[in-house]
């Protein structure tokens, strides 16, 4: 729904043809700079607006750089006038607060990391908004989960993020400051991370269409650390052509990540075309047992029946331990997480304890006084499960187990092209009804770890709606078939309009 | 299982973690539940099965060893609680 004319404004008169530049996808905000339609000053100006009038019902962003953005701007809509822009150049952007930013604070959403300015940027900071980058504008840090770890944003230092679809509502985690600052309109695409879900379980919950890119795909460089070897950094947007122009500018090896993958990255936004008739597509029956609620299950299968009716085959297929996947992870990342987390010592950066007389006490007053409640449990999990002792019982066989899941997956892409199920598990809930069971809030998270196990790309796109709340799709795909997944959310929304849906309040 | 709170006290000590007797019997619960959870892992047979510790079969680049980047001490420096001499201060270690 585009936001409509004001009253008193009649069929005919100018403003009736008049799009306010939130609604507008990338591709026309690109070809809106290119033509001097606005410029990026203008639209920077027009997002840091929203921000104020609109941000404080949601809490979308931590910190808000207006004054950087402006002189980015400035510097885009000289490259423009330059003939020198490519296709992001002087369009908005908002960065989780996950990233490093030279200059700016980057906290993680902790109180670890409240007085932490980066001293450096990430590579992909670097690539979307540095000198010789893609030229975007950064609008601000966005607000997450304390160091990722959560599935609601109810453990951010700086508080909740509403829902802008139902502020009584989570927007879902850890991403969930991006997806709401996207889904109000308050940034056009947004960065995210995705351990275990983080990017598209956001994104199934407000609307978005969130890609979690292959584990490699994207640089972890200047990426704060959770669990290395699930974390991968990915987008947000309102639209999977909007994904695919983002991801495309952040892809790519880079010397600094050790785990990089050095392997060109596919044209994402030329795939997007291709017909998908004769696709084959696994639905795995194990995402559509018990614990799916209904509504959501028939959101999901009428985008089923949809795909078919567009030529796609649709086979049943069987991923019989992905069941295991939430125990598994809940040993491997906390795991990962205990020991990544070991660098914050009061030391070094981030919160140092007063008064103390021995290093000891320094290290745990610091750490005890700057990680949240959800941090420590990890921590705790983590440093438990490699104790002497416990090591093989848990760590050991739970990455045995992470071998049987990604040989699931490598079995069924032998017969299938992606895999669909939901994103999760029912429509957003209400913002503190987890909050103190973290099993049942770990359980959120049921249909998205496995990817993240598995190493494979995986994205969400939106469905339909239950009660007015949105419903997510998910594609999961082969190694490095990012274009593929682009490809076919891109043709689902040809034929749909759910993603064009905005929430009230937000126009 | 269910952990016992001088296993959580142990635990958090190896943490270095500083915590409240309330926080502690709290996460003592909290803790046995989600070990409960990750338990049924020992349900799935994995007798024949090669652990797998990272998503793709890849091993480490090497790079010639030389020099690539510069001392960048005080900038570094600049974020830390507290420097003195370009050393960071500790409480006494040794007396």
């Amino acid at each position: 729904m585009r936001a409509g004319p004001g009253p008193g404004v009649h069929p005919g008169d100018i403003a009736f043809k008049y799009e306010p530049m939130h609604t507008l996808s990338i591709k026309a905000l690109g070809e809106g700079l290119k033509t001097k339609k606005f410029s990026s000053r203008e639209l920077t100006q027009h997002y840091l607006s929203r921000i104020e009038r609109h941000d404080p019902a949601l809490n979308s962003y931590i910190t808000v750089t207006a004054e950087q953005a402006l002189a980015q701007a400035d510097a885009a809509d000289a490259r423009l006038a330059a003939g020198e822009a490519g296709p992001l150049t002087g369009i908005p952007l908002a960065q989780k607060d996950i990233f490093c930013t030279a200059g700016v604070r980057t906290s993680c959403a902790s109180k670890m990391l409240d007085n932490f300015v980066a001293p450096y940027n990430a590579t992909i900071v670097d690539k979307l908004h540095g000198a010789d980058g893609a030229g975007m504008v950064m609008l601000g840090k966005c607000n997450m989960d304390e160091f990722a770890m959560g599935s609601s944003n109810e453990t951010s230092w700086y508080g909740p993020v509403k829902n802008p679809w139902d502020t009584g509502r989570v927007p879902g985690g850890s991403s969930g400051g991006s997806v709401a600052a996207v889904a109000a309109g308050l940034a056009p695409a947004a960065t995210a991370t995705d351990t275990g879900g983080s990017i598209r379980q956001p994104a199934a919950l407000t609307n978005l269409t969130g890609i979690k890119p292959t584990y490699g795909r994207v640089s972890r460089y200047g990426m704060i650390a959770f669990a290395s070897s699930l974390d991968q950094a990915g987008v947000v947007a309102r639209t999977a052509e909007d994904a695919a122009y983002v991801l495309q500018a952040m892809s790519g090896f880079d010397p600094r990540d050790s785990t990089s993958v050095e392997r060109p990255v596919d044209d994402l936004v030329g795939g997007l075309e291709r017909p998908i008739k004769g696709l084959r597509i696994g639905l795995p029956k194990e995402y559509f047992a018990e614990g799916l609620a209904d509504g959501a299950r028939e959101r999901v299968m009428a985008a089923v029946e949809q795909l078919r009716s567009m030529g796609a085959e649709i086979v049943e297929i069987s991923l019989p331990n992905s069941p295991l996947s939430v125990p598994t992870y809940y040993v491997v990342a906390p795991a990962e997480a205990s020991s990544n987390l070991s660098r914050y010592d009061g030391v070094r950066y981030g919160h140092r304890a007063e008064g103390i007389k021995t290093l000891e006490e320094l290290y745990k007053r610091s750490r005890g006084e700057g990680f949240g409640a959800e941090v420590q449990r990890r921590i705790m999990v983590g440093t438990y499960v490699l104790s002497h002792g416990y090591y093989d019982a848990y760590y050991l066989q739970a990455q045995k187990v992470r071998k049987l899941i990604y040989d699931d997956f490598r079995r069924a892409f032998e017969s299938v092209d992606l895999v669909l199920g939901p994103t999760a598990t029912d429509v957003a809930f209400e913002l503190g009804s987890k909050t103190d069971d973290p099993v049942a809030m770990y359980l959120n998270d049921i249909y998205t770890i496995a990817a993240n196990l598995a190493g494979i790309p995986a994205m969400s796109l939106s469905c339909g709606f239950v009660d007015g709340l949105p419903v997510g799709l998910q594609l999961m795909g082969n190694y490095f078939d990012e274009a593929r997944l682009l490809n076919v959310a891109h043709q689902y929304q040809l034929a749909t309009d759910w993603h064009q849906q905005h929430p009230r309040g937000f126009e | 299982m269910s952990l016992t709170i001088e296993q959580l006290k142990q635990v958090a000590h190896l943490a270095r973690l500083e915590m409240t007797p309330d926080q502690a019997d709290h996460y003592t619960q909290q803790l046995s539940s989600i070990l409960d959870l990750v338990d049924q892992l020992q349900q799935a047979k994995t007798d024949q099965v090669e652990p797998m510790a990272h998503p793709l079969e890849m091993s480490q680049r090497l790079r010639p060893d030389t020099v690539t980047e510069t001392n960048q001490r005080d900038v570094f420096q600049s974020v830390a609680p507290s420097v003195e001499d370009g050393l960071y201060v500790v409480p006494k270690v040794i007396e």
